[in-house]
């Protein structure tokens, strides 16, 4: 059988373009290209609640991912989340006063950890701890502080309205 | 008494087409090395199974993107998070309907063809004058079809899922409005490359073993007239149908059931 040249190319852009949209649906479609395993340190914050925080959300410090949360596990004993998180070695002079807080992107959007503010000499090392944490906003509390601040509130300005004109 | 009669010939009869298949397939898969070494042959049917496919995989998974963009938007926009419409548009179509509508029309474009093309094979004798040649027909023929069968339908599956999220960007950017970056990113953060893609990809392979298989048998097994061929090739499409759907249930259980 000779050589069909055309047949040879045709199938040679065919294989190419579906090994194009492999690579497409790898690196441009899913999460592949910021998946950095290589070398990362651990450190761990303790959080009184960390919300709908999951595993793989993103560890950011001033809008930036520096990294991603390993783990969320549950203490008994303190009744507090235990949130491991994977920081990029490259960001090695974290200040180890960091405030750790967990966000929401959005009205609607996924939760991730925030790094916050800290100035102190010592820097974060794998294996090391922050201290000062925020939990996650519960909406409902949320609501629920302010209907009851706003309540206090109205009662307290009928009570102003109603004082000068004894 | 008939009835049960009927029951047990057909039990039977599929007992004995399953015994046929699988001998067909321990055929087919031990003709593969000797058909690696004669490159040309299976460069051949790829071109006339996945090169001729490429077109209507294309058009056909420009429009279920663009489709996916439209109802997508509309429902998503009642709950104003339109944002998310790259999410729901890749991760239907690298889940779901990439590998199994890809596969649906890999089995009415290249299967029927392949059977028909055996099964006339058969009816003119052909597959008969090789084995008179003492040339294995399994694999001279069975094994080059099977294995650019199985090698094409992934590539068109990431190629109907590829072109179908660019379509589902054109409608839901280009022409509803939705921010360009936010299609992308939200879908940069939802997608996962080992659950979604990965999976994606496995079950493509699946359903391009299972279709090429059905339809060479067919074409093998399909009675030499005229009305077999054409009986055979009904079976391949139905059959080919009706196991991409059941394997495809199957295998996103499997994948996607825990959570």
């Amino acid at each position: 059988m000779p050589h069909n040249k055309t047949q040879d190319t045709l199938v040679g852009l065919f294989v190419a373009a579906g090994i194009a949209s492999l690579f497409f649906l790898a690196l441009q479609v899913s999460n592949l290209s910021s998946f950095t395993k290589g070398n990362t340190y651990e450190v761990v914050a303790r959080f009184s609640n960390s919300g709908g925080l999951k595993a793989k959300a993103a560890v950011s410090a001033a809008g930036v991912k520096i990294g991603s949360v390993k783990s969320i596990t549950f203490d008994p004993k303190t009744f507090e989340s235990i949130v491991k998180m994977d920081i990029d070695a490259q960001y090695n002079t974290l200040p180890d006063d960091v405030t750790a807080s967990v966000y929401t992107a959005g009205l609607l959007g996924e939760q991730y950890v925030s790094l916050d503010g800290g100035g102190s000499d010592d820097y974060l090392k794998n294996g090391s701890k922050i201290e000062i944490t925020n939990s996650s906003l519960i909406l409902e509390k949320a609501i629920g502080q302010f209907l009851f601040k706003s309540a206090e509130e109205n009662k307290g300005s009928s009570d102003k309205k109603t004082s000068p004109k004894k | 008494m008939e009835f049960f009669r009927s029951l047990g010939a057909n039990t039977r009869e599929s007992f004995t087409k399953l015994g046929r298949g699988s001998y067909f397939l321990i055929g087919m898969l031990a003709g593969i090395s000797s058909v690696l070494v004669r490159p040309n042959l299976i460069l051949k049917q790829m071109h006339s199974v996945g090169v001729l496919s490429f077109l209507i995989i294309f058009i056909s998974g420009l429009f279920v993107g663009m489709v996916l963009g439209l109802q997508g938007f509309y429902i998503l926009s009642r709950f104003g998070a339109e944002e998310t419409l790259g999410v729901m548009v890749a991760a239907s179509l690298v889940r779901e309907l990439g590998p199994v509508v890809s596969a649906l029309l890999f089995a009415g474009r290249a299967g029927s063809a392949l059977t028909a093309e055996i099964g006339l094979m058969k009816a003119t004798e052909q597959l008969s004058g090789m084995e008179m040649m003492a040339i294995d027909p399994i694999k001279r023929i069975i094994s080059p079809r099977f294995l650019a069968g199985f090698l094409s339908m992934p590539l068109l599956a990431a190629l109907f899922s590829a072109v179908g999220i660019m379509g589902g960007q054109i409608v839901g950017c280009g022409l509803l409005g939705v921010d360009d970056g936010a299609y992308w990113s939200q879908m940069n953060a939802a997608i996962d490359f080992q659950k979604d893609i990965i999976n994606g990809v496995i079950k493509s392979l699946v359903f391009g073993f299972i279709t090429t298989w059905i339809a060479l048998f067919e074409g093998y097994d399909a009675v030499p007239t005229a009305e077999g061929v054409s009986r055979a090739t009904t079976r391949t499409v139905v059959n080919s149908a009706f196991s991409i759907l059941g394997l495809d249930f199957i295998l996103t259980a499997l994948m996607f059931g825990d959570n």
